[in-house]
């Protein structure tokens, strides 16, 4: 029992919950609106669109990179998307934009893997310049404008709920998105691809070490491919359902948002070098920072702080992580020399 | 006559302009322990390399059982019952022990799912071929180098290996996990599987196999019976060259102390170590791996300073508790790991020999004297002999023996009082091994005090006026060299005689 | 003749794989140069738009800087536009306390208002090195925390507005022309640059920093003081961050948080282009002094054709990055099979 006790203490995950509990209990004492029905469903609302996004982040993460291109890329395939079916006076259902999104985004993710996959270039600096080159395409290229008047589909799709929360003091009411489902269906896709198939497990292997899994036989090249496909089509669904539930495109919104993301992630306990990390872990990070950004207001800090605290919470939680690694590092040598006479 | 289990015939490979391999041939039989020896560089990695289809050979082909083989692919390799076990064991640090082993045979059999109960069956089946006792759920990453290795063993065997090819296996093992890899090693030829092992330390060579095979520059030497072998031979084998024994005499020993340790301890690495190191003298220090003995080494040197006990300099009582401070004190360490902790390896020559010392060369506000820097490189490349043309080359152009050597001279570059070095000559040919005993030799004879850590025990006893042996944590013999033998050095450091 | 001929071509082969990134960027504003001179002819080779272009640069510039001497030691600072903009914002508050202090600028309005700025990216500089030595925070993470927290106290300081309507003479000070000619932010970006030249090249800290970032275990093996050149090497990166925020209050005439976004990949840009690697141990002031000047032709080009917008310029830039890193990988094999 108390091995297990233990072995939970040391898990990154038991913290970030401890503090998530312990900001959910300041929030509710200064401002008694923390668990409320509508907050409690706005901060869901909230953390769809960055938990998608993180799934993806996650998962290139531990594989050893850091993908900063996302949210341009989404911005990209939405963009696109959005402008050819009101163009083209779409009024259809949600099904299609899906698909184009989904294949706009696989195709955009392609270009990554090609440069990451094929030519085996640093990811973090090939990403800033896909992310530019996304941007510019869209930007440049595709002229992109906002876009006021998305398609019905849509924009029903955004305002379909799933069911309605009301606050009872404050007559507030909330929506509960149909899109949620999304992100649960997300979330245990994931699990299960990262547990159960050997192509999850090739992402933790490739992460922990490169040349042993080529050496294993792993198709290193054909898998850091695949995900790059998957991670752009997945952040290409994220960003529709953003657009989605705004009602509107907006071409540069997302733009900037990939710090936070690869924060909450790391926040979760997730290695920045590869091959650690949980899915639960992960998730846990990134209601931390949507947390963070959606309930400064209830605690009376006005939102220019934001960014401030933000960046704080980064700073804290990487070094705090930083400084768990060291103290791990130098546990195992006393015990090594320990054990060796 | 049993059919051979691999006949390496004739094979050659060039790199560019590099010849690595000129023309071997090599023939293992089923069960065989078979040593492959040779200096850095002889073409050892490349052989394996070819044998396990890494590289293809230009000319020459390779039979299994009879099968001739010109190219060969690392997937046909690996069916024709080839293993190897890379000096890193090609493991997942943050993976378990099971998906370790089982991830080779799944991937194998093309397998996209993951099974967790299948995962724990064959786990479990390949620990138990060799009776390895181990948690399957633990990290490898958290295991003993042994244990690791022990993982990378049994995964070699999952394939119905018939030929297992271990590339310096006991790198980093204490004489225990030496003994009971050997003992592995033994089971498995008994199961009718071939081993071959890459190894230089002629101890191993002798104790374990029963053919050699000594490679020198691309070329085959020598492949023999090791029952045949003895050191000169085997030396001479290597370096084509003979040696002479040179032991250690001591002179000029100063009257007074250089160096005294009194009861000096780091909490949870070593306790109660003293000893007095005077100039002129070498002191060899010696123990089973994880004995402290680094860890005294690393407190002398102010990387994890002491907590308890004192350090004399010269007589007077000093607090090291910094590599600057040791430094002020003129002491030096070439650590045991040259390769990531003593050398730049891509930057110059020149600049890894003056950086320890850059105040000499500068002025107080930091800016280097080009005129002193470039006497200084000429020196002690000259000093040393250095095998370079242009010091502004990078340190990776350098064989292993010629890098322990700019090692040495960033440390000689500074006036030093106390050198230590820990495994000094570890992975360095032979003809460079007797080069560096011959400068540490005489560095103590010009006053310096030295103090050497090795288990290469030959060396120690060779090369020291005075030895200690380490074990647990403390100091629990001082020997006089003169007086005893490699037997007697090894039942000391078993605790036998405590 | 002949022998001429193949002396000549194995003599221009030797010098450009001597430095092959240097040789590259010479080739790329070669080109851009010509290109211009058949295009645009007119517009670009004035004296005026040259006086332009290096009055533009140095705010990129100096940012490049502080990015460049990280990246040796391994790391990378991604906080530099942060740092900038803090910088910038406190020293315009500052003047213009001083101007509603006494009705007008007084004499030491500027030296204390720059001091201000450098002393911030001094600070914020120091930060960064001590959660990377310190705490061990890997520099991608911690610059980019950092450059939330920089950019987050900006926005608290002026409420996500912009500080503007400055006094005059200061942007009038850095915005002149020294004898009628060079633009004195010019004059700021040299200087600093030469001072980052010598440190690496002739003293004791640069050579120092090129060993830790080749190889930090052996730089404390080697008595090296790791923590405290790091802590040196980011001030530094802050202080050329500060000064390039500077700049860019005189360039502007006002500061706001979320000035110079697109500047930290166009420095990371700058920095690989010039030959940087970025695991470390490796790069030339003069490599990112020619990547600098590239990337500013090719901008100032860029807008002589006014039916390619601004927007397109991320493209190119990414466009331009992906490339290089693609040739680079492609040197690399080529060196390596030798």
């Amino acid at each position: 029992m108390r091995k297990k006790v233990k072995s939970l203490l040391s898990k990154h995950e038991f913290y970030i919950s401890l503090v998530i509990v312990l900001l959910c209990i300041m929030i509710e004492v200064r401002s008694g609106q923390f668990f409320t029905p509508n907050n409690l469903v706005d901060l869901s609302s909230a953390l769809i669109v960055p938990g998608l996004f993180a799934i993806g982040a996650f998962m290139v993460i531990v594989s050893g990179g850091i993908d900063v291109s996302f949210p341009a890329l989404a911005s990209l395939s939405v963009y696109a998307t959005t402008k050819i079916l009101t163009d083209a006076n779409y009024k259809g259902g949600i099904l299609l934009p899906i698909v184009m999104v989904l294949v706009f985004g696989a195709l955009l993710g392609a270009f990554n893997g090609f440069f990451i996959a094929r030519l085996k270039l640093p990811t973090m600096i090939i990403t800033l310049g896909t992310s530019s080159v996304f941007r510019g395409i869209m930007q440049g290229v595709l002229n992109s404008t906002q876009i006021p008047n998305i398609p019905e589909g849509m924009k029903n799709f955004g305002n379909a709920a799933l069911f309605v929360a009301k606050n009872q003091q404050l007559g507030l009411t909330s929506r509960m998105p149909v899109a949620v489902l999304v992100l649960i269906a997300a979330i245990a896709l994931a699990y299960f691809v990262l547990r159960y198939t050997m192509f999850g497990r090739a992402l933790f292997a490739i992460g922990g070490n490169e040349t042993s899994a080529y050496r294993a036989g792993f198709n290193v090249g054909r898998t850091k491919f695949i995900l790059y496909v998957i991670v752009g089509a997945v952040s290409s669904l994220a960003g529709l359902i953003r657009t989605c539930m705004m009602g509107q495109m907006h071409p540069t919104n997302m733009l900037g948002m990939e710090m936070m993301i690869i924060a909450g992630v790391v926040l979760g306990g997730v290695a920045i070098t590869g091959g650690d990390g949980t899915l639960t872990g992960c998730m846990l990070g990134t209601i931390l920072i949507v947390m963070v950004q959606n309930s400064l207001i209830l605690l009376g800090v006005p939102t220019y702080w934001q960014e401030f605290f933000l960046g704080t919470l980064i700073i804290v939680g990487t070094g705090i992580s930083a400084m768990q690694v060291m103290r791990n590092k130098r546990r195992l040598v006393s015990r090594k020399l320990e054990e060796g006479s | 006559m049993a059919q051979s289990v691999i006949k390496v015939v004739d094979i050659k490979k060039s790199f560019g302009a590099v010849k690595a391999l000129k023309g071997v041939s090599l023939e293992i039989a089923p069960g065989e322990i078979h040593c492959l020896a040779g200096e850095n560089g002889c073409g050892k990695s490349t052989l394996i390399k070819v044998i396990s289809g890494v590289h293809a050979p230009d000319s020459g082909h390779i039979e299994f059982g009879g099968k001739v083989y010109t190219k060969i692919s690392p997937i046909e390799s690996i069916m024709n019952g080839v293993q190897v076990i890379y000096q890193d064991f090609s493991i997942f640090p943050n993976l378990t022990v099971m998906e370790n082993l089982v991830f080779n045979s799944e991937l194998k059999d093309r397998r996209k799912f993951v099974n967790w109960k299948r995962f724990r069956r064959i786990a479990q089946q390949a620990v138990d071929r060799i009776g390895f006792k181990v948690d399957l759920n633990a990290r490898v990453g958290d295991l003993s180098v042994a244990d690791k290795q022990l993982v990378a063993i049994c995964r070699a065997l999952m394939f119905n290996a018939k030929l297992i090819i271990m590339d310096e296996p006991t790198t980093a093992l204490t004489t225990k996990e030496v003994n009971a890899l050997f003992k592995i090693i033994m089971s498995l030829k008994e199961q009718g599987i071939a081993i071959l092992f890459v190894s230089h330390k002629l101890n191993e060579v002798f104790e374990i196999s029963e053919r050699f095979t000594i490679l020198r520059s691309g070329e085959k030497i020598i492949t023999g019976n090791t029952s045949e072998l003895d050191d000169k031979k085997f030396t001479y084998y290597m370096t084509g060259r003979e040696f002479e024994d040179l032991r250690f005499k001591p002179k000029n020993v100063s009257k007074e102390p250089l160096l005294e340790v009194e009861n000096l301890g780091l909490t949870g690495y070593f306790h109660d170590v003293s000893f007095s190191l005077k100039r002129g003298e070498i002191l060899g220090i010696t123990g089973l791996l994880g004995s402290g003995r680094t860890e005294l080494a690393l407190s002398l040197f102010g990387i994890h300073p002491a907590d308890q006990g004192k350090i004399r300099i010269k007589g007077q009582e000093v607090v090291i508790d910094s590599v600057e401070s040791a430094m002020k004190y003129n002491i030096g360490y070439v650590p045991e790991d040259r390769l990531s902790e003593g050398l730049f390896l891509p930057q110059s020559i020149a600049d890894n020999i003056v950086i320890s010392e850059l105040e000499n060369i500068s002025s107080k506000t930091g800016i280097i004297d080009q005129k002193k820097r470039k006497a200084e490189i000429e020196r002690w490349v000259k000093e040393l002999g250095v095998a370079t043309n242009n010091p502004a080359n990078a340190c990776n152009t350098l064989s292993g023996g010629n890098q322990q050597k700019v090692v040495l001279a960033k440390w000689l570059s500074r006036n030093l009082d106390v050198l230590i070095l820990n495994g000094p000559t570890v992975g360095v040919d032979i003809g460079a091994k007797h080069d560096i005993h011959t400068i540490l030799q005489n560095l103590a004879h010009e006053g310096l005090g030295i103090i050497i850590i090795s288990d290469d025990l030959p060396e120690i006893l060779q090369n020291s006026s005075k030895i200690i042996i380490m074990k647990n944590g403390t100091v629990t013999a001082e020997l006089n060299p003169e007086e005893i033998d490699e037997d007697k050095l090894s039942e000391y450091m078993m605790g036998g005689n405590e | 003749m002949n022998e001429n001929r193949v002396s000549i071509r194995r003599k221009l082969s030797n010098f450009y794989y001597r430095d092959e990134y240097t040789s590259r960027l010479i080739i790329m504003l070669l080109a851009v140069l010509i290109s211009m001179l058949i295009l645009r002819p007119g517009k670009f080779f004035t004296f005026v738009n040259f006086q332009t272009m290096v009055a533009q640069f140095p705010e990129f510039g100096l940012m490049s800087l502080g990015v460049m001497v990280c990246m040796i030691t391994g790391g990378i600072d991604l906080s530099v536009v942060g740092v900038a903009n803090l910088a910038s914002i406190c020293s315009g508050i500052l003047m213009k306390a001083m101007v509603a202090e006494s009705g007008s600028l007084p004499w030491y309005g500027i030296p204390v208002g720059m001091i201000c700025g450098i002393v911030i990216g001094l600070v914020a500089g120091i930060l960064n090195g001590a959660l990377v030595a310190k705490i061990h925070i890997p520099p991608i993470l911690a610059t980019l925390g950092t450059f939330e927290l920089f950019s987050g106290i900006a926005i608290v300081l002026t409420k996500g507005k912009a500080i503007s309507k400055l006094p005059m003479e200061y942007s009038a000070l850095i915005t002149s022309k020294l004898f009628g000619i060079i633009p004195v932010q010019l004059i700021v970006f040299v200087i600093m640059a030469g001072i980052i030249s010598f440190l690496l090249s002739r003293t004791t800290f640069g050579t120092r920093i090129y060993m830790l970032g080749t190889n930090i275990k052996a730089a404390e093996f080697s008595g090296l003081d790791t923590s405290g050149l790091l802590i040196k090497t980011y001030a530094l990166s802050g202080i050329c961050a500060a000064l390039g925020g500077l700049v860019m209050l005189a360039n502007y005439n006002s500061a706001r948080a979320d000035y110079g976004a697109v500047y930290t990949l166009q420095c990371v840009l700058i920095v690989v282009l010039g030959g940087v690697n970025p695991n470390g141990g490796k790069g030339r002031i003069s490599g990112v002094v020619f990547a600098i000047l590239v990337l500013q032709m090719l901008s100032s080009g860029l807008n002589m054709f006014p039916q390619i917008s601004n927007f397109y310029k991320p493209l190119i830039w990414g466009g331009v990055l992906l490339l290089v890193m693609t040739l680079n990988y492609f040197s690399e094999n080529r060196n390596r099979s030798k």
